[in-house]
């Protein structure tokens, strides 16, 4: 999701956009003269420049403005850790990152729905899976903006789908969009619906690599589908399952532009409702404090990698991988 | 073998230094002369606009130049209005803005005072600008520091819609000039109160700074900004909130939330809303919508005080002041400023020209809604649009905090003070 930072036109989207993964890296021993010379450092060296000048570089461009105020036009001036400071008394971020919190809390629910929903679209002799899939798949390749205007109107108060049929049987729902928490937990079911998809396609591909003998054997010994699901599909899923909560955990944290689009910049609960990289697009384009919004990114950058490490190292309990 | 080094190296820096002086043989600040004859001027030229409705216009507006101006190519850049001062600030610090752009009020000062903007002082003494053609307080709009730097595009103020149809069910007199805020408010009332059951609300007012809030404050003789501090804790501007919180608390308004739902003006576009407070960039809309034929306008009603005042803002055409080709871009903005100019975006009812008495046009776009209110505005009590040299900072308070008011959340005068301390603080980081 770091073309939501993008799209919003800075050049520090690389403060919200940490390569996954980055703490699991095998440690090669190193040879010191190898056989293959230097050719493959000719070959890593495009890719290398690349992440160096558009990724490495604006990251650490963006931790020196953290400690500066810095011009509209360009020219700053050194503030030390002022900005810091004030991140730490604004009570702005500390309820965007419950918000975030929140908001990834819901998206990782989407994760055990998706497990479900993978089990059954792999059943042997299911029709029209492709069908299914292809459903699934559709709103997460679909325009994130798109889909808000969508949704926008579903959870329209006067006229949405939702309230209008809840009218029906009596009951007058909440405005979804225009309430404290409801907004927030309404952002959150269209962003726990859009995952899905992606969700099913990584788990997919881990089920087709458990080998079939696994259920056969654990039915010769008198297993039932549900006690299989348990023993065989969940565990031998734990990589796949643990890819996606570190992937979901990175995509929830730059929840921008479906609050933008789904609330609209003007709504009343904004202010009770809205993300860190919101208020650091605010910060940066609103207010044209770009220091300011440096700091909320490297704050971003730093609770990714703490919540990343820290799910690295519990993996080690509850990941099984099949070697 | 170390010699030829010498030379390249040399020859290099030559070439470099020669690279620079040529660049800068124009200049986009210092006095103008524009040859005798328009067709040696020569190049190309970037025009950057938001607006992609406005852009046949702006696109005629070229063909037009380029009968004077054969020579000088000018291509337009189109940006979509959320990305467009984004885009601009970057191009700014990167020294390629484009040539010739549109400007808006709240970044006026901002692109003014970091030297972004060609002064137009230079275009007066060559007689190729004549601020006395435009609204006063539009040309207040485009002056930092003394010194103009924006030309008048086109121009809005506020005046209040209403629907014939609504108001003659619910038993409303039309709206006149003689309107007191409480004559609105009971009109409104009376709307909710009869028509309430069919979701028809008395007025589709919210917490819109331009059409509510500013107009309603200076009416009542507040200010928004008063030199460098916040009016909002005077008692006038008070007074003026809570005149909208009222509106809200008896049903006579819609809440904020209500507005975040469905915006009040669309109400009113689809038949559900009596009254609002509305500038006149919503007149193409109306005469899209289905309720066309039941709109009118009249004056904004008369405050407490017995004055009544509209936020007068528009767009302006501003000048890089570091254009690679000034002559052309000169020439360009001049022709821009024009009266043949403001009259061909008239005709193409692109927008409601700046130019003063080029407004017919727009005026007689809708003959029954009596528009001639939006142009009597400007000359007859229209102020400007409040701005500062970081406007988008306390746009920001504005937008978290006056929701609270109008909702009744929190009483009037504590969120009045709360905006104005915080609006000072950004006031004084502007410094």
């Amino acid at each position: 999701m770091s073309e939501t930072i993008e799209r919003a036109g800075s050049g520090m989207q690389a403060a919200q956009a940490p390569a996954p993964g980055g703490g699991g890296a095998t440690r090669l021993a190193r040879k010191r003269h190898s056989p293959d010379g230097w050719w493959p450092a000719l070959f890593i060296l495009p890719l290398a420049a690349g992440i160096g000048l558009f990724y490495l570089w604006p990251l650490l461009q963006s931790v020196y403005y953290s400690f500066t105020e810095w011009g509209v036009f360009g020219g700053s001036t050194w503030t030390g850790v002022e900005n810091y400071v004030r991140l730490m008394q604004d009570p702005d971020v500390l309820r965007a990152i419950v918000n975030t919190l929140v908001y990834t809390g819901i998206l990782l629910v989407g994760i055990p729905i998706a497990v479900v929903f993978a089990a059954l679209l792999n059943r042997p002799g299911l029709r029209f899976a492709m069908i299914y899939r292809t459903c699934f798949f559709l709103p997460y390749i679909a325009m994130p903006t798109a889909i808000s205007m969508v949704w926008r109107i579903i959870y329209n108060n006067d006229y949405g789908v939702i309230n209008s049929t809840l009218r029906v049987v009596g009951i007058e729902g909440p405005a979804w969009i225009s309430t404290e928490w409801f907004s927030l937990v309404a952002v959150a079911i269209v962003g726990l619906w859009m995952s899905i998809g992606f969700n099913m396609i990584i788990l997919s591909a881990g089920l087709k690599g458990i080998p079939p003998e696994l259920y056969e054997a654990s039915a010769i010994d008198g297993a039932g589908k549900g006690r299989q699901f348990r023993s065989i599909t969940v565990p031998l899923l734990t990589p796949s399952i643990f890819f996606l909560s570190v992937m979901t955990f990175i995509a929830g944290f730059q929840l921008f532009d479906m609050l933008y689009a789904l609330l609209g910049p003007t709504n009343p609960v904004m202010p009770k409702t809205q993300s860190l990289v919101f208020l650091f697009y605010d910060a940066a384009f609103g207010a044209n404090e770009k220091g300011y919004a440096s700091a909320i990114g490297v704050l971003i950058l730093l609770i990714i990698g703490l919540f990343t490490l820290v799910q690295f190292r519990l993996q080690r309990r509850w990941v099984h991988y099949a070697d | 073998m170390r010699f030829p080094h010498a030379i390249i190296g040399a020859a290099a820096v030559a070439l470099l230094l020669s690279g620079c002086t040529s660049g800068s043989s124009g200049d986009a600040t210092g006095p103008i002369n524009l040859p005798e004859d328009p067709a040696s001027v020569t190049g190309d030229i970037s025009y950057a606009i938001w607006d992609v409705n406005q852009q046949p216009a702006m696109e005629k507006l070229i063909a037009d130049f380029n009968t004077t101006y054969p020579n000088v190519d000018v291509s337009v850049e189109l940006t979509a209005f959320p990305q467009y001062f984004t885009k601009l600030q970057t191009q700014g610090s990167s020294g390629t803005l484009p040539d010739v752009f549109w400007m808006n009020g709240p970044n006026l000062q901002l692109f003014a005072s970091n030297d972004m903007l060609a002064p137009l002082e230079p275009f007066e003494d060559a007689d190729l600008f004549d601020p006395s053609n435009y609204p006063s307080a539009m040309n207040d709009i485009y002056t930092y520091d003394g010194t103009q730097y924006g030309v008048p595009k086109d121009f809005d103020t506020i005046a209040l819609f209403y629907n014939k149809a609504i108001l003659a069910r619910a038993g409303v007199e039309a709206p006149t000039a003689d309107w007191t805020w409480d004559d609105y408010h009971a009109a409104a009332k009376k709307i909710s109160d009869t028509l309430g059951g069919e979701g028809i609300i008395g007025s589709g007012d919210s917490t819109r700074n331009q059409e509510n809030v500013y107009p309603a404050v200076l009416s009542n003789g507040g200010t928004i900004i008063d030199g460098d501090k916040s009016g909002y804790d005077s008692p006038e501007a008070v007074e003026a909130l809570q005149f909208w919180a009222d509106m809200v608390a008896d049903g006579s308004s819609l809440t904020p939330a209500a507005n975040a739902d469905t915006e009040g003006f669309d109400r009113f576009l689809n038949g559900q809303v009596g009254l609002v407070w509305g500038g006149n960039w919503r007149v193409s809309g109306v005469l899209e919508s289905a309720v066309a034929a039941d709109v009118s306008v009249a004056e904004l009603p008369l405050a407490p005080t017995g004055e009544r005042k509209t936020v007068i803002h528009g767009v302006a055409n501003a000048m890089s002041a570091h254009s690679d080709n000034p002559e052309a871009a000169q020439a360009f903005l001049s022709y821009l400023g024009s009266e043949e100019a403001a009259l061909i975006q008239a005709e193409a009812g692109a927008a409601n020209p700046a130019f003063n008495g080029t407004q017919q046009d727009f005026v007689d776009s809708a003959p029954g809604m009596n528009l001639q209110v939006f142009e009597d505005a400007a000359t007859d009590y229209a102020e400007a649009y409040p701005v500062s040299k970081n406007t988008g900072a306390w746009n920001k308070v504005e937008l978290d905090l006056l929701p609270q008011a109008f909702s009744g959340e929190r009483p009037v005068a504590d969120v009045a003070k709360d905006l104005a301390d915080q609006m000072n603080e950004a006031l004084a980081k502007e410094k």
